[in-house]
């Protein structure tokens, strides 16, 4: 188990801010967030590169800021390829278990089986710069998982590479990581499907801070601020400003949703944030269309509404141009409220 | 056209050639003339427009009025020159590496601070430094001795390395130091069996920096020694006595380029091998 006590760091860029958190081994933790969230410099104060200035670390009750980076068990896959380029694709496996003091041979057998279990079987003797930026990955991923560390940090492994590799290695993840299944393993990603498809556990930062943590599904459902809807969803989740006046929800401009089975907060102003799939073309409402973009076989439509601007995300390939005129429907069932603070205020009649 | 292109790009390289390559063949041509070829004019060809004479080459391997042994001061030069390259590559590339990776401060001296003390030692005039550096040999009684000389090459050509091997290790990425150390290394451990393996074309371009500068100096050899140790640019000078002889002057001169047109060599193959070739994107 992985305990973290109030970590805080004073890295001038983003510094992380009295984190919390437990880490329990056989897991897959994936911490979502956006560029500047903080997910790499708590990945590297975990792994001893950067200073902590206040809080402690336990590594099943050892302090592992007492411990040398060299013998903190741990293993890290950095975005950028980082391999050893003056030694061949077997020996940059075998390189770890090496400064273990295993022997040549052992060491490059099992660097081997490593290798294939990563699909470059047959590349042994390649140097890391005649590879492919996925295969350089592959080698760099096949060196962490050599080691069987007991903490397996990822720092958005896939950020590098094309889309198609990206999704390839994606589906290939689960598969791998269980060679280090024993291991705690940590995942970070500014990806929220990603997030989603890897981790056992969601782990939401932004702005230094661990803002959710829990069953990815369930944050997804209900996220509890206005900063984790905002981080968990993509396409984005669109926020706008609305008013509770006698029992009725309305938008700023006056506009009436309707409000289903949502329980309404006492009167106030309330924040409605719209998830992309809350909209759909064919409706009484007048938007004008701001942006169209496609994405796999969706069509993500940014829209100027009478009562704000919102993502509608269509299924299918559809053709928009800026400036078209269309009428569209918001389905109040999938609409969540969050007071003025940002906390979510969300409640249904079951 | 294009025909026109390859005909006018080949007669400008040779014309280049030609001019690069002259003085060296004017060189090889006087150093085999006696005193007489010299002074008939612009002659190449041996047997054919002047009688060869090997009078100039041996004068370099006699001694006495003869003119001067050359095997002496070769050897002193060769030995200043490898031994204060050496150890300022080794200091160079350590001090480098400390100042390209970890953060010092002493008071308001910070690592931009040393690398331009490092860097100052080449921008004072050499005659600056040959005062202060006099005094100082005489002082620990090293003047005109092989080790004097090394001391003072090394303060000359250690900034030369540092300066180069600064830059060479800013284009190492640090995430590559701190994989060595998650993989088991000590912080020592990652320089020797990463980052140092990840240097070797910066070491051979700081080392032949460190051949060219040593080498050549003639300003402190001049006077720093006196009759001891003598080193080649300054045997050289010496052989200007009332009557210049050419021809020990030419064969010297040949001599004394041949080190480093090997070390040029050497590298040349060696880069072509692509072993230079950046590693790091």
């Amino acid at each position: 188990m992985l305990t973290l006590e109030n970590l805080s760091t004073s890295d001038p860029k983003v510094p992380l801010q009295s984190l919390s958190a437990h880490f329990e081994a056989g897991k897959i933790y994936t911490i979502l967030g956006r560029t500047g969230a903080g997910k790499t410099e708590l990945l590297r104060t975990l792994i001893g590169l950067d200073e902590i200035s206040e809080g402690a670390v336990y590594l099943d009750g050892d302090d592992l800021l007492r411990t040398p980076i060299r013998a903190r068990q741990m293993a890290m896959v950095y975005q950028q390829f980082i391999n050893y380029p003056h030694l061949n694709v077997l020996d940059n496996v075998a390189f770890p278990l090496r400064r273990k003091g295993q022997g040549k041979a052992a060491a490059r057998a099992r660097a081997k089986e490593a290798l294939a279990l990563v699909g470059l079987g047959g590349f042994e003797t390649r140097m890391p710069p005649e590879l492919s930026g996925g295969q350089q990955q592959r080698v760099a991923l096949a060196r962490a998982i050599v080691k069987h560390a007991r903490i397996l940090l990822m720092d958005e492994p896939l950020a590098n590479l094309d889309y198609k590799l990206r999704e390839q290695l994606r589906e290939e993840f689960p598969r791998l990581l269980h060679e280090n299944a024993e291991g705690i393993i940590l995942y970070s990603t500014t990806e929220p499907a990603e997030a989603m498809q890897l981790g056992n556990e969601l782990i939401v930062m932004h702005e230094g801070r661990i803002v959710a943590q829990g069953d990815p599904g369930t944050l997804f459902d209900a996220p509890p601020t206005v900063d984790v809807a905002r981080v968990i969803s993509d396409p984005p989740i669109s926020i706008c400003a609305g008013e509770v006046t006698g029992g009725v929800l309305h938008f700023a401009d006056g506009f009436l949703p309707g409000q289903a089975d949502l329980i309404l907060p006492p009167d106030g102003p309330v924040q409605i944030a719209i998830r992309p799939d809350a909209l759909s073309i064919g409706g009484d409402i007048e938007a004008r269309v701001s942006l169209a973009e496609f994405s796999g076989s969706d069509t993500i439509v940014h829209l100027n509404l009478p009562f704000g601007n919102a993502v509608m995300l269509v299924d299918g390939i559809h053709e928009f141009h800026n400036g078209d005129s269309l009428n569209v429907a918001l389905d109040p069932n999938a609409l969540m409220l969050f007071s003025q603070s940002g906390n979510n205020i969300t409640e249904r009649a079951d | 056209m294009r025909r026109t292109y390859q005909t006018a790009k080949y007669l400008c390289l040779l014309g280049w050639s030609t001019f690069v390559v002259f003085p060296f063949l004017w060189a090889l041509s006087t150093s085999f003339k006696d005193a007489n070829a010299v002074t008939s004019g612009a002659t190449y060809i041996p047997w054919l427009e002047f009688e060869p004479s090997t009078k100039g080459w041996q004068s370099l391997f006699s001694s006495g009025s003869q003119g001067i042994n050359i095997v002496t001061p070769f050897i002193n030069s060769a030995m200043v020159t490898l031994i204060a390259s050496v150890i300022s590559l080794i200091l160079g590339t350590l001090a480098a590496y400390g100042l390209s990776r970890y953060q010092f401060r002493a008071g308001f001296v910070k690592n931009s601070d040393i690398t331009f003390f490092f860097i100052s030692q080449r921008i004072m005039p050499p005659i600056v430094l040959a005062i202060p550096f006099f005094l100082m040999l005489k002082e620990i009684g090293a003047l005109d001795t092989i080790a004097g000389l090394v001391l003072v090459y090394i303060a000359l050509l250690l900034p030369i390395a540092v300066w180069v091997m600064i830059d060479f290790f800013g284009s190492i990425p640090p995430e590559l130091d701190e994989m060595a150390m998650i993989d088991g290394c000590t912080p020592i451990g990652a320089f020797f069996r990463v980052i140092l393996p990840n240097s070797v074309a910066g070491i051979v371009v700081a080392g032949m920096f460190c051949l060219i500068f040593g080498w050549n100096d003639f300003f402190f050899a001049f006077i720093l020694t006196f009759t001891k140790t003598q080193l080649l640019p300054v045997a050289i000078v010496s052989l200007n006595s009332s009557v210049t002889p050419w021809w020990s002057l030419s064969a010297f001169a040949l001599i004394s380029v041949t080190p480093l047109a090997l070390v040029a060599v050497v590298v040349e193959r060696f880069m072509s091998r692509g072993s230079l070739a950046g590693a790091f994107r």
